[in-house]
């Protein structure tokens, strides 16, 4: 039953996402992974897309692969199944609690979460990178020169772009220069 | 009728905040304050902050959480439900239509070269946000051991393709910080007794070093 695995697992998702946009990304790439929905190599085309266009980047993501698993309903079903957590949640806090975020025990619990949550991030990204230039794991490890050159040089212009003009570059303008860099790389390597 | 205007005016806000928001999270904070701090007075400032506060400490994307929010305090849970909706309306019909042609659109040769070339951006861009994140949290030697427990943690489970939810991390840590609170409680109460005991030889204690200081300065 597709349209049920795919609204509980989007609940899931909603439900255990805290601070929302890349806290998310190691808890999709688990589950959607593991359901074998999308290879990594997918997984990747769809982050880079709901990072290009409007909204939460959870919202597209479900709405991305429930679209491509189960048609409309199965995209109806994911999108409901990841707000729904969030939206009961937060009526109730609206509803019960005034300054839920006062509480000294709800910050404490806070504090000790939010590490946790940046070294799941950067442990997804660091396996992210790795992954593109292909090595899977362990038990499966190649290298794609050309992947390993295009990493090498966004990665200098991340760095570059950030010395000269003192912010991060944005994130569309770097996913634009990276379908460039990708283009030019295999026209003239591949 | 006052009512309907005021959802028809909540649904249109949040439909414009769904619509420009790119990359989701902090990047829209900056647009619901203009709107709805700024133009509708639906809330305050010190309200905002507030809501992003608890955004970040509930799951679920902030714009979400910020829309059911505010539709409750205008209209209720109706007011929530057509807030979140309008929310959500954008992105889903946007990126069900990109989900229809997406395979025929990848299966174009310069597609997919563009593609490997985003494939290798979007690690970087997620490494990033980590790193930003980690310049952000207070650290201290606690801290640091979760945050780096998580890490190796997860590289070795991907690494490894070992079969482990990170929602389990998480939970974890929920749990640990529900038990430091619980130990910081009794510490608290504990000292409060210590002090009421011993609050007179305290006093002399502290008047002494005073002294002390005081002549060291000169």
């Amino acid at each position: 039953m597709i349209y049920l695995e795919l609204f509980l697992t989007f609940f899931k998702i909603g439900l255990f996402t805290f601070g929302g946009g890349a806290s998310m990304i190691p808890i999709i790439q688990q589950e959607v992974v593991s359901n074998g929905w999308l290879t990594e190599e997918q997984l990747l085309q769809y982050i880079a897309i709901s990072e290009s266009t409007p909204g939460p980047i959870a919202i597209n993501m479900a709405t991305f692969i429930g679209s491509t698993q189960g048609g409309v309903l199965g995209s109806l079903l994911a999108t409901l199944g990841v707000v729904l957590p969030s939206f009961i949640i937060i009526l109730l806090i609206a509803a019960v609690f005034k300054r839920f975020a006062q509480y000294k025990g709800v910050q404490t619990v806070l504090k000790t979460i939010r590490p946790i949550v940046v070294g799941m991030i950067i442990a997804a990204g660091a396996y992210m990178v790795v992954t593109a230039i292909g090595i899977q794991s362990f038990y499966s490890m190649s290298f794609d020169l050309l992947s390993i050159i295009i990493t090498a040089i966004l990665a200098v212009i991340m760095v570059v772009y950030k010395l000269i003009f003192k912010k991060h570059i944005p994130v569309i303008a770097f996913i634009l220069v990276a379908a460039g860099v990708g283009l030019v790389t295999y026209v003239i390597g591949g | 009728m006052q009512k309907f205007k005021t959802l028809l005016s909540l649904f249109l806000t949040y439909l414009k905040i769904g619509l420009f928001t790119f990359g989701g999270g902090y990047a829209m904070i900056a647009l619901i304050e203009e709107n709805v701090v700024n133009k509708k007075k639906w809330i305050t400032k010190d309200e905002l902050t507030d809501i992003v506060t608890i955004a970040e400490s509930t799951p679920g994307p902030i714009a979400i959480n910020c829309s059911t929010y505010v539709g409750y305090k205008i209209c209720g849970v109706l007011g929530s439900a057509v807030a979140t909706i309008a929310c959500v309306i954008p992105s889903f019909v946007i990126i069900f239509g990109i989900s229809l042609v997406f395979d025929w659109f990848m299966s174009m040769t310069y597609v997919q070269y563009a593609f490997n070339g985003i494939k290798c951006a979007v690690g970087l861009i997620i490494l990033r946000q980590g790193i930003k994140m980690l310049k952000s949290f207070k650290k201290n030697v606690f801290s640091l051991i979760c945050f780096f427990i998580a890490l190796v943690g997860i590289l070795l489970i991907n690494f490894f393709a070992v079969d482990f939810s990170t929602v389990f991390f998480i939970l974890a840590g929920a749990v640990l910080g529900v038990f430091i609170y619980i130990l910081e409680v009794v510490k608290k109460n504990r000292q409060e007794k210590f002090a009421t005991k011993t609050e007179a030889s305290l006093q002399s204690d502290t008047e002494n070093v005073e002294e002390v200081e005081g002549g060291n300065e000169q």
